[in-house]
Parts: C-alpha cells; structure tokens; sequence
C-alpha cells in the first residue's frame, strides 16, 4: 500500500487532495456524492469578518475549457460562518481548511483571529488573490509590500498552520512567494483565478456585471503548471497547486512541478465524485510506479 | 432532499421540431421522488466548446415506464450535442435538484383541497416557449391532488407550441402566438382566458419579461403566482454561488433556494 500521507506545517493530511475554495461550498453541498472523510482536506467558501451580498447578477461566463466568474466573495461573514456552519462541518474527519478574505489589513486580522479560536480548523488560506473585489482581495496579493504587510498581521495572531493563496495576475509569481515565506507563512497555494473577461457580441456588451472576472478550468492549467515549477524553485515551505485539474493525471503533474498536495476546483461542478477517483488515480500511479509514499514524487520532474 | 449522481440510459431521442427535442431517459434503479419543478444537471459529451453542465428541467416523470422526459430547445452547442444522443447511449445526470412549485398538500392551510369536483379550484400554468418544460409534471401532480390545473402555453409562432396533447390530458389549453398562427394572438398576459377565468394560484415559466408580465397581472388580481427563473450557472448545487437572484432576502442562489419562487420575494420592478 503506497502512502499517500502528506504534511504541510504542522498539518498532516491522510492524502494530498483537497478542494478549493469557492467551488465545495462548505462540503456538505457535495455529501450526497462522496464520502467527505476520503479528502485530505476541504477548503470551504471564502469568508470575511463582515457578511458580503457579492456582486451583482451575471456572475458567470462559460468559456472553452473553463468558466468566468465574478462572485465576489458571497458570505455571511465570520460570525455566521462561527456559529451557524462551523457545528455542522466541525465534525468531519477531513481538514476543514476556512479561506480568509478582507478588505483591509485589519479585517483580514480580525477574521484569523477569529478562525483561530475554531479548535477544528486546523488552518486557514489567506486569500490575498481574489480578483473580484473592488477593495483588497488581489490588491494585496500583487505587491510584494502589501503581501507582506498582511502576511505579517496576519502571523502574529494566527498560531496554526497559515497556507497564502497567491495570484497569478503579477509579473514574478515568485517575488511574491518569497515575500510572504519570509512573512512566516507556513504554505503557499497557487494559483487563484487569472483575470479574464468575456463580451457578448450581439449585445455588445460584457458579459459579467463587473466586466472581468476570474478564469478558472481546465484552460489555465498550463499556466499554474508553470507557476508551481518556478515557485517551487524558488522557496522552501510547502506548495498546494491547483488550476485546472480535472484527473489523477493532472494531479501528478502538478506534484512532479513541486507540489506537495493539490486542490481541485471547477471540475467539481463537472463531476462532484472527480476529487476521489483523483485519490484513488494517484494511489494507483505510485503502486505502477514502485513508489512507496507520494512524497517521493514532489518536485519529481526530470528536466 | 438527496441529491444523485448516476447514468441514465436513453429510451428515446424525438426531434419535435428542427430545434427541440424531447429525451426520454430510463434508470435500473427506481427513480427518486421527484418535484415538478426541479431539474437536472446533464453532463454533455462530445463538445469541445461546452465546459459546464446544463441544466434542464424536468418535463415529465412517468413511473410506470421508471423514466423521466427532458424537452430541450436546441439553443448552443450543448444542447444541439443533445438532440444526437441515440437510444441506448447513457447520460449522466445530477438530480433532482432545486425545489419545485408548491403543490395543494404542502400548502393545507393556505390552500385547502376541495373534494367535489364542480368546486375544485382552478390553476393557471402560464408557460412561454421552451418554459412550457417543467408545466407538464407540474399539471399532471395537480391533477393529483384537488386541483384542476389550466394551461396557457405562448410562443412566437406555431411551430414554436409543443407537447399540447401531452398538456390535454390534464387540462384545458388555451394558447397565444405572436403571429396569430395558432391560438389567440399576441402575448399570454393579453389572453382572454385571463378575464374570463377564476384562478386560485397562477405558476410561470418561460422568458423572464413574460414572467414579470404574468407576476405584474398576478399581483393585481391578487393571486399567489410562482415564476420559476433560469439564471446561468455552473455547479446546480449551491456551492459556486454563481446563479444569485436578487431577493427580498438578499442574493441567493437560484439552483437550491430556486428555480422557483413566490413572485413577492424577488425584487423585480413591476
């Protein structure tokens, strides 16, 4: 039995698959479909300290290969998240991993703070890449000084494991992994959806009601492939790829570029089983392969 | 409810028309309980441009033969993608999703089921186009259940009428065209049927300033209407929030708070 057991920070995870953020609500919303406790980890939906409406209708744009969206992080806030959903996911047996989101320095510190008290959130992935917030969101995550000045807010509050989910829409992805590694983050995970837009030609207008939005499927996996490589050349701590994944294969891919686990997104709305038969694939590989742990994998790429 | 992810068989694949189809989708399991109303979310093979599920509602569930019927307009790629399955190809379906229009049982209080038939309350089933979908089941459960269920079916031209000897077996028809070819002409909203008729509950399903028409009419009159709307979307389960309708409530989601909703909750100008 190969071991597909991983650890980030002080975190294990019984395999290296998780789901992302924004596309697995808060688990539940998938029961019906798999057993939840078969996940490494489960990311749920962005959450701020304060409860945010999102953005307006139309928020979704198909493309070949992948989708457009410009939510604009929809929640209830961390209050609601505290007391309303947190009874009900505490007791899973997977990591329950709570995205943070803010608009200001502050917030974002508010909320890890919060989130820390959780005694079954064993981490959070701080969302300075979101790209579809007027104010914050991305706008931290695209200079290395705004990067680390919320990284390090964030660090001195929070105790537990604290994975930084980075954008893609920078010119040196690794400038940016490197800032926020000195920062103290325990992880990074790359990439959040890359800037699009998306216009309706017989209308002539845009299709979303914020005009961009974020592109996420199987069309931007190349691009995260390639950030995962570079990043994984130029830091030490940990790294979570996603973008794109739709298969084990892709999921290996993306470990042999450096990953240390993976997060499935959009293809969950394709197939809401795609997260174990993604597990079961890599397992399988590594029995093909002669490998006795997946760790044996990470950065595995023969150049 | 419980939600399911299976393959279905194809029975059947009839074009009605050049650009609709109706499926009929066979199971080896019993099928679910399901509620006029809801939909499905069908996987599509075969179409390099088409990422996302489609979700279509559900038009018919005939247990006797345990299978349900899909009626699909043939608008995109997807969908054209649709009308090619042949019978015995499998289809994976996400079901039964979303909540379904209210039905007599559910609402005892609101709306008692009256046992004589001369006194059974009538209910008006507005459809337009391809919106007719979800009425058929919705007509065939309250015959079920007290109600005597009337359909006013609206299209731009005849061709574009379906299933109306489906509709007949359950209810008067009445329909509207844009160009007089068949029925009265015009829009449904300027039917006779609606000055004429005595409706206890008005349901709607079609394009959405046809339901705001029918919302409009229905808040006159003073009856409960639900429009049943079909917001873009991508994951049919409430977890990518990308299918929000703004409410009374805020925004939230069409694919599990939805399709279908009382008229007064949403925050349509009208």
């Amino acid at each position: 039995m190969a071991d597909l057991s991983i650890n980030i920070g002080k975190l294990s995870f019984r395999n290296p698959v998780l789901t992302a953020s924004g596309t697995f609500g808060y688990g539940l919303e998938y029961a019906d479909f798999i057993d939840l406790s078969g996940l490494g980890g489960i990311v749920v939906k962005g959450t701020t300290l304060h409860p945010r409406e999102g953005n307006d209708y139309p928020r979704m744009a198909e493309t070949p290969s992948g989708m457009l969206n410009a939510v604009g992080l929809q929640n209830k806030g961390a209050d609601w998240f505290t007391n309303v959903i947190y009874p009900t996911i505490k007791d899973l047996d997977t990591n329950i991993i709570v995205n943070v989101s803010g608009s200001t320095v502050e917030d974002y510190v508010t909320c890890a703070e919060q989130m820390d008290t959780l005694a079954k959130i064993p981490a959070i992935e701080l969302n300075i890449s979101c790209p579809n917030v007027k104010q914050g969101g991305m706008a931290f995550g695209t200079s290395c000084k705004s990067a680390a000045e919320v990284v390090k807010a964030v660090r001195k509050v929070y105790h537990k494991t604290l994975i930084v989910k980075l954008s893609p829409n920078v010119t040196d992805i690794t400038e940016i992994a490197r800032t926020v590694e000195a920062e103290g983050a325990d992880a990074v995970s790359l990439i959040n959806t890359l800037l699009g837009m998306a216009i309706d030609a017989e209308k002539r207008k845009p299709v979303l009601s914020t005009v961009t939005g974020g592109l996420s499927g199987p069309c931007i996996k190349p691009v995260a492939l390639r950030m995962v490589y570079q990043t994984s050349k130029a830091i030490k701590i940990p790294i979570i790829g996603m973008g794109g994944i739709r298969n084990w294969k892709d999921a290996i891919e993306f470990i042999l570029a450096g990953a240390t686990a993976i997060q499935i997104g959009t293809y969950n709305f394709i197939d809401p089983r795609v997260s174990i038969k993604v597990i079961e694939g890599i397992h399988a590989y590594l029995e093909r392969h002669g490998l006795q742990s997946v760790r044996e994998l990470v950065g595995g790429l023969m150049v | 409810m419980k939600k399911y992810l299976a393959d279905w068989t194809v029975k059947e694949n009839i074009l009605l028309r050049p650009n609709y189809c109706l499926i009929k989708l066979g199971l080896d399991s019993e099928i679910p309980e399901m509620l006029p109303g809801q939909f499905v979310q069908v996987r599509i093979e075969n179409s390099p441009s088409t990422f996302l599920r489609r979700p279509i509602s559900i038009h018919f569930v005939d247990r006797r033969e345990n299978e349900i019927r899909l009626l699909v307009q043939l608008l995109g790629e997807g969908t054209r993608q649709l009308a090619q399955i042949k019978p015995g190809d499998r289809l994976n379906l996400l079901y039964p999703l979303g909540n379904g229009f209210s039905l007599p049982e559910k609402n005892n209080l609101d709306f008692p089921v009256v046992e004589s038939p001369e006194n059974k309350p009538e209910r008006l089933l507005i459809g337009g186009g391809v919106g007719i979908a979800p009425l058929l089941y919705l007509g065939f459960k309250l015959s079920l259940s007290g109600c005597k269920p009337v359909f006013l079916l609206g299209a731009k031209r005849k061709d574009d009428l379906l299933q109306l000897a489906e509709f007949e077996k359950y209810g008067k028809v009445y329909t509207t065209t844009e160009d007089g070819s068949y029925g009265e002409k015009g829009f449904v909203t300027q039917h006779s049927v609606l000055r004429t008729g005595k409706f206890d509950f008005i349901y709607t399903c079609g394009p959405k300033p046809m339901m705001q028409a029918v919302a409009k009419y229905a808040r006159k009159a003073a009856i409960p209407c639900e429009v049943s709307l079909e917001n873009t979307m991508a994951c049919g389960i409430g977890a990518c929030l990308c299918c929000v309708e703004k409410t009374k409530k805020g925004n939230i989601c069409v694919c599990t708070e939805g399709p279908v909703f009382n008229s007064n909750q949403l925050t349509w100008q009208i």
